[in-house]
């Protein structure tokens, strides 16, 4: 009896390792909008996903063609994608179709961000991938025409925009240069940068008099900028090709930059206003789809990609900063180095006001960001009334935050129903 | 004299106008060409450089990239099923609204320009969910089922211009010699269009070629080369950028070119 | 004569192909475009896409920019169609020259054309090389929205013109010779003969290749989004930041109507126009 039991366990052993086995040969489909530009992609596959035991196979995407593709397999069922990789602001319209990754050890990720994977519900819905944030990047040649005084590390508003003005003055043409262009992420930089330098809030003061004044500072230095900036996405190129001299964007793309002239750029951090330097991270997320083939081994992944050793070859590969505490080697690239010594600077500062990324928005997420955006082109594109366009942007913003039902967010005070615009 | 003066200058003006034309649509190529065939620095650089200096460099990423062969095969292949099913579906039609009156013939020709006239990414959802289920996704024929649906619209009016321009009583002629309906259109229809269904056919390919946000959607593990290469162009360092235009651009050239007889035979079937 | 199935026959691989491909995910959403989320029949979706500041510009600048690209290109094909009639040699060589575009897609388009308008790019090389201007100019600054538009009307021009002439060569290449014979008989100019006998015959290729260059002229976007930026609201490229970035279906699938709409409008007003009378087929 007892053989006869120990037989046929060993055989249901067997037939369930023949089975783990040959899940576990399955390919994991990584889908993913970062790493998408080819050099990145290859250096991903290359690099960074060869270590892992599994298969992978690593499909970076456009936006567009990246959520059509999850909603379709949400739709339907069933799918094929087993890993998804993007922004924060892309998880959060995809909440309903994420699988609860509670079970995942996250011991060593930085808490802010694994806590920002819960989207504001109470289960794990992404994990923190990797992170980046915005910093500004000038030419060498600019650095003579900064005003009398003024640190470049430690810059103010009002330094920049005479900077600006300087370089203006001094070449003929605008040499400041912003990612307003369609694929630009200037989003943040109002929501994270200009708003929590001017009024130590995002949401509550959106209309408030100090917000006018940011506003008009922005007005102010816009007639500085290039104005082919609306055509602009990503700064490297412009740099690169020295139509712009000083600019701001994602640490991610002023990296080829940094990289192929080192010796002819500095990075350096965003400039302060009266309520402190105002900075924002990014947070790109891992998460896994209900649909995924294969859950376990798209885990062990996911698992994979937050070890301390893949997030420094990720660093290479991406330019994206890690999200658990490592110690970086010396020989990273150039702008890891350069990019890092910004960021390193801007967060140490005395008047650092870090603020967080929206959460609790849910489909609203791309609304909330065009109330930002909507009120630059109204006011600085098309010229219209400071405080009008403010006022009229801020109840859109109201009934968004209420149809949400979002509570405030840092650097705005924790509200107790739907965060307040006043 | 004055009648061989002013044909003399209408004869220049025509040529000088033909090699303006030339130039207009190379020029924008070759420097297309130029910046693919620099290196990362001169191509930031300013002023630009007007000659290329065949530096490599950008190119061979391109053509060591893994993957880039397997995308191409797929998107010919894909292309060429495209090819084939859009002259099957479209050529009857476009001979049927060409020869024949009947009810619902505008309604037809409206619905088909349709399909051009409604934005592809929004009909990617619901045929993704679609072919999920029905087992058509990731699969080439999918792809070329979508594609065909998109050069359909060429296929039907090119087919029913030229079929339109083919008298019927050629036709008629051939039914009072005995031949029954098909084989009057085999045997003297068909000669006269062929070439210019071919032209229609290599629309299709082109079309096929070059769609992305489709291929995207609906092909994971059998990209094409859109889908492979294109997507992450826009955020490629510029070298990277112009390089892979070319790559993208160079094939449909060379195909183009390799069936220019057929795209061109066309012309002065008529003049026989 | 004929049976009265055959043309309907006929019709039947494409009509299939369309029902499942096109007809069917089309019906799903244009029902999101007037549906809200229980199912209901509203007209919310179309009130925010029209109450949207945008809508007007976009809507504007889609149809000046396709009035201002197709009749220029359907003139130049015509005119490249009738150079090329007129050839004796090297028909062959520039036509292929004259039918590289066809191969480019909008995408590459937009990268070729910036690398030529941008700040750094290739008309200011010249310009500078040439002494035409001491500094490099921004052409494509949002100050200079005429500029802007001149840059993508340009390149639209370029990318777009040889379908046309494809399909007019073909049209060309079907009107007997005769015809032309009897018109020099006559004595007719060239430009009588062009005007009297080679458009009137040419209407249908003229009426196929007017329709499809306005609809695909509706949904530019890649070319228009290299060289405009966020200058140049078009209605795809508001689609799309609905669809994508807004993240709102029902708004995007309302724009999506609306391109429909004016597609099938201007595709009537074609075909009117252009129709050929009864009986007066060649």
């Amino acid at each position: 009896m007892t053989i006869k039991k120990t037989a046929l366990a060993a055989a249901i052993a067997v037939g369930t390792s023949v089975g783990a086995v040959s899940t576990s040969q399955a390919e994991v489909l990584f889908w993913s909008t970062q790493a998408n530009p080819i050099e990145e992609a290859q250096a991903m596959r290359e690099n960074v996903l060869s270590g892992f035991e599994g298969e992978v196979d690593f499909q970076p995407s456009e936006t567009g063609p990246w959520l059509t593709r999850i909603e379709a397999e949400a739709t339907a069922g069933s799918g094929k994608i087993g890993l998804l990789g993007s922004l924060h602001g892309n998880m959060i319209s995809l909440s309903d179709h994420l699988a609860d990754l509670s079970d995942v050890d996250t011991t060593g990720v930085n808490g802010t961000f694994v806590e920002l994977g819960k989207l504001g519900t109470d289960q794990q819905l992404y994990i923190p991938w990797m992170q980046a944030t915005y910093i500004m990047a000038a030419n060498k040649k600019a650095l003579e025409h900064l005003p009398e005084g003024a640190d470049v590390m430690a810059l103010t508003y009002e330094q920049l925009i005479a900077w600006a003005k300087n370089m203006a003055d001094a070449t003929g043409s605008p040499k400041f240069g912003f990612p307003a262009g369609p694929k630009g992420l200037k989003h943040r930089f109002f929501q994270g940068y200009l708003y929590p330098s001017y009024t130590n809030s995002m949401v509550t003061k959106f209309a408030s008099a100090e917000a006018e004044t940011a506003w008009n500072d922005f007005k102010e230095l816009w007639s500085y900028t290039n104005p082919a900036s609306t055509g602009y996405s990503f700064m490297q190129e412009q740099l690169l090709t020295e139509e712009v001299w000083v600019a701001f964007d994602h640490t991610s793309r002023l990296a080829d930059a940094f990289n192929q002239r080192p010796d002819d750029f500095i990075g350096f951090p965003a400039p302060a206003g009266p309520t402190g330097r105002g900075f924002m991270p990014v947070v790109v997320g891992v998460a896994v789809p209900k649909t995924a083939p294969d859950m376990d081994e798209a885990k062990a992944l996911l698992s994979y990609l937050t070890k301390p050793e893949t997030q420094i070859e990720t660093l290479r590969a991406t330019s994206f900063f890690p999200v658990v505490d490592v110690e970086l080697p010396d020989d990273m690239p150039s702008a890891v180095q350069l990019s890092g010594a910004a960021i390193a600077a801007m967060s140490g500062a005395d008047d650092a006001n870090p603020g967080l990324l929206p959460v609790g928005l849910g489909d609203l997420g791309g609304k909330f960001n065009a109330v930002y955006v909507d009120a630059f082109e109204r006011i600085i594109l098309a010229g219209q009334d400071v405080r009008a366009v403010l006022d009229d942007q801020a109840d859109t913003l109201r009934s968004i935050m209420e149809e949400a039902n979002a509570p405030c967010w840092a650097p705005d005070a924790a509200s107790d129903g739907p965060c307040p615009v006043e | 004299m004055t009648v061989d003066g002013t044909s003399k200058t209408m004869l220049w003006t025509f040529r000088i106008s033909t090699v303006v034309l030339c130039l207009w649509v190379l020029v924008p190529i070759y420097f297309l060409l130029t910046n693919t065939l620099s290196s990362p620095e001169e191509v930031v650089a300013f002023p630009k450089r007007v000659w290329p200096s065949f530096n490599l460099e950008s190119i061979s990423f391109f053509l060591t990239f893994s993957g880039v062969g397997a995308a191409m095969w797929n998107s010919v292949l894909v292309a060429s099923v495209t090819m084939v099913l859009s002259i099957a579906a479209g050529a009857p039609a476009g001979y049927a609204l060409s020869r024949f009156d009947f009810k619902g013939k505008s309604f037809y020709r409206v619905l088909i320009l349709m399909t051009r006239a409604f934005p592809l990414p929004l009909l990617a959802l619901p045929l993704a969910v679609l072919y999920i289920r029905i087992g058509l996704d990731d699969t080439i024929l999918g792809l070329a089922l979508l594609h065909t649906m998109l050069a359909l619209p060429f296929a039907v009016l090119i087919t029913f211009s030229l079929f339109s321009g083919i008298p019927v009583e050629l036709e008629e002629a051939a039914w009072t010699l005995g031949c029954n309906r098909f084989q009057a259109f085999r045997k003297v229809i068909l000669p006269l269009v062929l070439p210019g269904i071919t032209a229609s056919a290599i629309f299709a390919f082109v079309i096929s070629w070059n769609e992305v946000f489709g291929a995207a959607v609906l092909t994971i593990e059998n990209r094409t080369l859109p889908a492979f290469l294109l997507q992450g162009l826009d955020q490629a360092p510029l070298h990277l950028k112009f390089a892979g235009g070319a790559v993208l651009v160079i094939p449909a050239l060379i195909f183009i070119f390799m069936v220019r007889k057929y795209l061109f035979a066309m012309w002065g079937i008529a003049n026989r | 004569m004929y049976p009265r199935s055959l043309p309907y026959l006929l019709l039947l691989p494409s009509l299939a192909l369309l029902a499942v491909l096109f007809l069917y995910p089309f019906v799903l959403v244009a029902w999101q475009a007037i549906s809200d989320d229980g199912g209901q029949f509203t007209t919310a979706h179309f009130s925010e896409m029209l109450g949207h500041w945008k809508f007007g510009t976009a809507f504007t600048n889609t149809l000046l920019l396709t009035l201002a690209v197709v009749p220029i290109q359907i003139a130049l094909a015509l005119y490249m169609a009738s150079l090329v009639t007129g050839m004796s040699r090297g028909r062959d060589a520039f036509l292929y020259i004259w039918t590289i575009p066809l191969g480019i897609s909008d995408l590459a388009a937009g990268i070729i054309w910036l690398s030529i308008f941008e700040q750094t790019g290739f008309l200011n090389t010249f310009m500078v090389g040439l002494g035409f201007s001491e500094q490099p100019e921004t052409f494509l600054g949002y100050q200079n929205k005429g500029t802007i538009f001149l840059a993508i009307a340009l390149a639209e021009i370029w990318r777009a013109t040889a379908i046309v002439l494809v399909i007019l060569v073909a049209g060309m290449g079907l009107i007997p010779k005769e015809y032309k014979e009897a018109a020099e008989v006559f004595g007719a100019s060239r430009w009588q003969q062009f005007t009297k006998v080679t458009l009137p015959l040419l209407k249908p290729s003229l009426q196929t290749a007017m329709i499809l260059r306005v609809i695909l002229a509706f949904e530019v976007f890649a070319v228009v989004a290299a060289l405009g930026g966020t200058n140049m609201p078009i209605l795809m490229g508001e689609v799309y930041n609905w669809q994508f970035v807004l993240r709102d279906a029902n708004v995007a699938a309302a724009f999506a109507l609306v391109i429909l709409g004016i597609s099938i409008l201007c595709t009537l007003i074609i075909m009117w126009f252009l129709r050929t009378p009864k009986g007066a087929t060649l």
